[in-house]
């Protein structure tokens, strides 16, 4: 605060900085003669902002983080530094132009973010969804599952020190966002799904090299945990620190793999399978103690999981049409278009207005990588959806954080923030 | 999903504080009165739907009353879901907040970042919420941004064919 | 010191020699120990010496010296906000290696950053921090709008984000969304040629704000 105008005289932070106050904490207390607790009486308690411009947090995420020593004893998250009005904008859109615009929401898990909401609007407007296309979401779904679940590992094992299972992370990534590429043309925000099933079936070629990505992935993850599930510093960081019991998570609506590493097995692919996920067998991993160690094993078993899936689904993807026959909601074929009016018309209709859906309203929910993603759509029998509301498992787990850090060292507040997984563009909308 | 039935048969236990009943595409919907919220869903816990899912908020416009907030419960042992919906007018939009533990027992903590978007995004005030802020705008923003007569904003699209005009404008 | 062979090396018997740089600038041809083998027992002069000179000497300005170093090892800031931010670590990544052209160090702090990418959308709240950041930054720095958000309004035109332009200069902005990692090092190294050719530093100069600094100059 420098003096304006140029006026003489001591600035007021000058003076303030001229009458700081050296002597011992202790010997401030008892000279101010305050009451204060215990706590107080020994240490004062710090107020420390982080963020949002941290390298420790993941995205503009800001802790107010009240210190004692070393020790947390009050948190609280501040957010919306990256608030979009996602939720507004896509009340302006016809409902194909609103995937693009959610599918940037949670945006490591960009298929599960159009997943959901395509979900609701086929609930709405009643189109089927062929089982070919179901398969070829499903395989899409698993692989972003995998590819969040590598950009998480990296990231977090960043955070405690680890810098070469980022860049392993990212290699294994870059095979991912090939396969994506390949099957929509974009590595990331592909708007591949489409409501009443894809964009476009999978190119040749795209099964081969899904193949070989499904035999390198399982190698890789184990060479990962061979660096990392034995390795002194991460036990020591992870082991023990921070755990919440599984019911105060329920209450505080935690779902995902916090969950599950708390003990309770829920899953929605499981409990309520949509998108034949009933078709395929595969495990849930669950935790015991539910402490950040256990949250770091569920998900990186979960990396096994999704990719017995995926072959599971490459093996069994049936023949058929890869979106809805039904054409007031999805474009016809382009050849039919020289041959047939309706098809011609139907094309005109949908491209500048978009499909209409009658009046309701539906919330459909399905497992995204970091828990229960819903998406509410309010439909009022024009094109555009009168309100669009994604429930974003980010944004809810987050209020998990201030129980689970109470108590522990600012180091583990960390690990826990990282093991916390929070996607901030989720959370934010 | 309580099939029609199940929610017919919620619908008689809860009593009068159930306004309408809707059964949609397989889901139940219950419209209920705004003041017995924390009453409804305490019992409906006790039926099972133990996890609240969202809090999210909806403007009805033009109809009235025009705000919504919808409360998406779920049973995990039964695999169902129950949704609560309470209609509040613009000019009083004031309702109980779910989260502190009070006279129907515990409350549900999950509500709270969500129903302060809830109040940051339409204006619903939740009486009795520990932390009554907004969450996602700055503090000081005036509006609730996703009430439908909030304007969208943003930036006007400059295009080249019309760079005389705005260079013109600039002097 | 000593050779491995446990001489010893007697720097008296070093003479200080006049380099052939000096020598030139002198005036005077190559003579002597100077002069390159083939030619030893002659002076060069003329053409044949613009020649020698050319092969083996390199002159130019401090200012274009200390611009391609600059220019060479930018220290970005890590700074991601959204999807930006995730092929911002793809270009980080083994395939499209920032390393190679030397960009790696992303340093946390903004006093030792001197190039900060702006990777994702920028929200009204975020926007005076992000000021404060690229005030916090030493001169001279640059700034590259990552993707489509932060450059003009992206695919959200709505209340909520502010385009970069509007509170901070920006040097180079990246198209795309998310730009892909060639795109977005299409962009830095664009930067870098921007840095090479116009080596004057503060962006004062360049934007032609010169008069908006807070504290007016000799104050």
């Amino acid at each position: 605060m420098s003096t304006t105008g140029g006026a003489p005289g001591v600035s007021e932070y000058r003076r303030g900085e001229q009458n700081i106050d050296l002597s011992p904490p202790a010997e401030q207390i008892a000279r101010r003669g305050d009451e204060r607790s215990e706590i107080g009486q020994r240490e004062e308690l710090l107020t420390l902002n982080f963020g949002p411009h941290h390298p420790a947090t993941h995205g503009v995420l800001r802790l107010l983080v009240r210190l004692e020593g070393e020790v947390v004893r009050d948190l609280r998250p501040i957010i919306g530094y990256v608030h979009t009005g996602i939720e507004k904008t896509a009340e302006d859109k016809s409902y194909w132009k609103v995937i693009p615009v959610v599918e940037r929401m949670d945006y490591l898990s960009y298929y599960f973010n159009a997943m959901a909401f395509c979900g609701a609007v086929e609930t709405l407007a009643q189109v089927d969804v062929p089982a070919r296309a179901q398969y070829l979401r499903v395989i899409h779904l698993e692989l972003n599952r995998i590819a969040s679940h590598l950009i998480w590992l990296g990231t977090s094992i960043l955070d405690l020190g680890a810098t070469s299972i980022f860049l392993y992370g990212l290699r294994e990534r870059e095979l991912i966002l090939d396969l994506f590429e390949m099957s929509s043309g974009q590595r990331m925000h592909t708007r591949y799904f489409q409501v009443g099933g894809v964009i476009e079936d999978i190119p040749p070629g795209f099964a081969k090299k899904l193949r070989e990505f499904t035999k390198v992935m399982p190698k890789r993850t184990d060479e990962y945990r061979a660096i990392l599930d034995s390795n002194e510093i991460v036990l020591q960081r992870l082991r023990g620190t921070c755990p919440l019991d599984a019911e105060r998570l329920l209450s505080l609506g935690v779902t995902g793999p916090l969950l599950r590493a708390a003990g309770n097995p829920w899953d929605l692919r499981k409990a309520a399978p949509y998108s034949s996920y009933d078709d395929f067998e595969f495990k849930i991993p669950v935790g015991t103690v539910g402490d950040n160690y256990d949250r770091y094993a569920c998900r990186v078993a979960e990396i096994y999981e999704s990719v017995k899936i995926i072959e599971q689904a490459l093996d069994g993807l049936p023949e058929g049409p890869f979106i809805t026959s039904d054409r007031k909601v999805a474009l016809p074929p382009r050849h039919e278009l020289a041959t047939s009016m309706e098809a011609l018309i139907h094309h005109f209709k949908l491209v500048t207005e978009g499909f209409r859906v009658p009046d309701g309203e539906a919330y459909c929910a399905i497992e995204s990588p970091r828990g229960e993603l819903g998406c509410f759509v309010r439909a009022d029998g024009s094109s555009k959806p009168a309100r669009v509301h994604m429930r974003d498992p980010s944004f809810v787990n987050l209020q998990a954080l201030s129980p689970m850090v109470e108590g522990s060292y600012i180091a583990d507040m960390i690990a826990t923030v990282a093991m916390l997984d929070p996607i901030l563009g989720g959370v934010d909308r | 999903m309580p099939d029609a039935t199940g929610l017919e048969l919620i619908g008689k236990e809860l009593g009068k504080a159930v306004l309408d009943k809707t059964f949609f595409r397989e889901r139940a919907t219950l419209d209920i009165d705004p003041t017995a919220v924390r009453a409804v869903l305490s019992q409906l816990r006790e039926k099972g739907f133990a996890f609240l899912a969202s809090v999210h908020g909806v403007d009805y416009y033009p109809h009235e009353p025009r705000l919504g907030v919808i409360y998406e419960l779920l049973d995990m042992r039964r695999v169902d879901r129950i949704t609560v919906r309470v209609r509040l007018p613009t000019d009083a939009p004031e309702i109980d907040s779910v989260t502190p533990d009070g006279d129907y027992g515990a409350g549900w903590p999950t509500a709270n970042h969500q129903e302060r978007e809830v109040y940051d995004m339409f204006g619903v005030v939740f009486r009795g919420h520990p932390d009554p802020r907004r969450i996602l705008m700055p503090e000081d923003y005036e509006g609730h941004p996703q009430r439908r007569d909030f304007p969208v904003g943003g930036e006007p699209v400059l295009f080249t064919r019309d760079e005389a005009q705005w260079l013109e404008a600039r002097e | 010191m000593t050779r491995s062979n446990g001489d010893v090396i007697d720097y008296s018997s070093l003479a200080v020699r006049e380099s052939s740089a000096e020598q030139m600038l002198r005036g005077g041809a190559l003579s002597g120990a100077n002069q390159p083998a083939h030619l030893k027992g002659t002076d060069i002069e003329g053409a044949e010496l613009e020649r020698h000179v050319h092969e083996r000497i390199l002159t130019t300005t401090l200012d274009k010296a200390v611009a391609w170093a600059r220019s060479n090892s930018f220290f970005p800031l890590a700074f991601g906000l959204a999807c930006c931010a995730m092929e911002q670590f793809q270009t980080a990544g083994p395939r499209m290696d920032i390393a190679r052209f030397g960009y790696e160090a992303f340093r946390a702090s903004p006093r030792q950053a001197d190039l900060i990418i702006l990777a994702g959308r920028v929200s009204i709240k975020m926007a005076p921090i992000i000021r404060r950041l690229y005030d916090q930054m030493l001169e001279p720095k640059w700034a590259i709008s990552m993707g489509a958000c932060c450059s003009s309004m992206g695919v959200f035109n709505n209340y909520a984000l502010v385009p970069a332009d509007k509170f901070m200069p920006i040097d180079v902005h990246v198209p795309g969304c998310p730009p892909r990692p060639e795109a977005l090092m299409h962009g830095v190294l664009k930067l870098r040629k921007l840095v090479q050719d116009d080596p004057d530093a503060g962006w004062r100069e360049r934007y032609g704000a010169a008069g908006t600094e807070e504290a007016p100059a000799g104050a």
